[in-house]
């Protein structure tokens, strides 16, 4: 636990000394300002909620956080630094668990900086605060999912672009499984498939959370899914490392 | 060379790495003992650099086995890496960090903290002369520079074994000369083993050296030894006369 941590803290560094970190965050901030308010009516539903604002945010991190995991493997290749890393005393799991640690306390930060939305909802009226911190919850939750992709993405290649595509594109998969248009082609072009992949869908996950619901098997879910992909990317690492 | 009747610190048996299509290291066995300098000298693609990731447990190999201070660098990969020092190849390091959060960063991995920490770190950039450049990121640096940031951070734990690919590429004569009398004052302590195509290294710094051509040991011998396989007595002669088959055809 240790070295993963001074590894996440060595990643977490590097975002902040390079222009990423504000890069991500100003952009960040200003699609969910602009999609919660234009797009989403904030002001003319006349509810006092967030449910805009988190609609928003799967198709946001779909965009963003593969922009985050592109460079996470695959700079560490172009660079040669895998070979320095992976030859320092630590597990190839240390080293992949601290690059994702690091991304999604990234990750959180820009969602905490995201407080001048609630601060603004509760000026209006009265919300519900414990669905806006499940919300939340969820939204950490599918940002930790994306990374998890993208970063197993990021292993595949030391190409950059390569990795955020591909990043993009699984990422996508997920993020729309549940979405009718894939479930009608599935329930006629493989009837058994439709239910197993709305279950597999992040967006389906994550509305139960919008909803102020924190369900057991949605947790488990998502600690499965984390836990797969961080599991493919290790694999991933050991038989590429050297290419 | 102290402690001749201590087991050998690095034992290499039969490493072989085949990629698709061609074989880069082809049955090598050798072995370093304490106070042994090995010169690793061999043409461009000749197998040296793979040679040494397989050492430090980077790269798998197809066939044959590696072993630092008794410890397998597969099956005991971290105990393995913790008593050796490695430099990749070009001397890698992350760009956007200084120079001292980068040897922290190394100190803390290899498990130092606190005043520990500090004195390891001050020790590793006073063996390089990097004191000028502490705070400045690595990007910033000149190429000599960066190599030594590289030896620091391999030198940081006064690791038993040190495996150094291409320690003094890019540096000037001078930075040359400071890091070969470096290796030689450790030499004492520890198994080394550069990787070099200078030829006048091995002379300065080397007790032994190994000439590899085609993935192939062609000859392992001291510098003195090397030195009368060719009539001329000239070390590049010999270099020379036992790779150039493997130039010539192109197979670099």
């Amino acid at each position: 636990m240790r070295n993963t941590l001074i590894v996440a803290r060595r990643e977490l560094g590097g975002y902040f000394a390079t222009p990423v970190a504000v890069v991500f965050i100003v952009i960040f901030l200003a699609l969910q300002g602009v999609l919660t308010f234009n797009l989403g009516n904030f002001f003319d539903r006349n509810q006092a909620d967030l449910a805009p604002f988190f609609s928003f945010i799967p198709w946001v991190f779909l965009l963003l956080v593969p922009a985050i995991t592109m460079r996470l493997w695959a700079e560490e290749r172009r660079l040669g630094t895998i070979e320095l890393l992976l030859t320092l005393p630590i597990t190839q799991g240390q080293a992949v668990l601290g690059k994702f640690l690091a991304a999604w306390a990234f990750c959180a930060i820009a969602l905490v900086l995201t407080f001048p939305f609630v601060i603004t909802v509760n000026y209006l009226g009265n919300p519900d605060n414990g669905v806006i911190a499940t919300g939340y919850l969820g939204s950490l939750l599918v940002a930790g999912s994306f990374l998890a992709i993208g970063s197993a993405m990021s292993a595949v290649t030391k190409n950059q672009v390569i990795a955020f595509v591909l990043g993009v594109a699984v990422c996508f998969v997920f993020a729309v499984a549940s979405y009718p248009l894939v479930l009608d082609f599935l329930s006629r072009a493989a009837p058994g498939m439709a239910e197993i992949v709305r279950r597999l869908s992040i967006a389906e996950r994550f509305s139960g959370f919008t909803r102020g619901v924190i369900a057991l098997r949605d947790l488990i879910y998502f600690a499965s899914f984390i836990g797969f992909w961080l599991f493919l990317n290790t694999v991933i690492i050991d038989h590429r490392k050297a290419d | 060379m102290a402690e001749q009747h201590e087991a050998p610190l690095i034992v290499i048996e039969g490493l072989t790495k085949r990629f698709s299509g061609f074989t880069a290291v082809d049955n090598v066995s050798f072995s370093v003992r304490r106070g042994e300098v090995l010169g690793f000298l061999g043409p461009n693609g000749a197998g040296k650099s793979t040679t040494m990731r397989m050492l430090a447990g980077f790269m798998t190999p197809t066939a044959g086995r590696a072993s630092i201070c008794g410890h397998d660098v597969q099956q005991d990969a971290i105990a393995a890496r913790r008593v050796l020092g490695f430099l990749p190849e070009g001397a890698p390091t992350y760009p956007e960090m200084t120079v001292l959060a980068f040897l922290r960063f190394a100190g803390r991995i290899r498990g130092f903290s606190g005043k520990e920490l500090d004195r390891r770190v001050e020790h590793a950039v006073g063996l390089t002369t990097l004191q000028g450049v502490r705070l400045q990121p690595v990007e910033t640096l000149s190429k000599g520079f960066k190599r030594r940031v590289g030896l620091a951070q391999a030198l940081l734990h006064d690791p038993p074994v040190l495996v150094l690919d291409e320690p003094t590429d890019g540096l000037d004569p001078n930075q040359k000369h400071e890091v070969r009398n470096l290796i030689g004052q450790m030499a004492a302590q520890k198994a080394i083993v550069i990787s070099t195509h200078i030829l006048e290294e091995v002379d300065a710094v080397c007790t032994r050296a190994i000439i590899i051509a085609r993935g192939k040991v062609v000859a392992d011998a001291t510098p003195a030894d090397l030195q009368k396989l060719a009539p001329s007595g000239k070390l590049d002669d010999v270099f020379r006369n036992l790779t150039m088959p493997m130039t010539m055809s192109g197979a670099a």
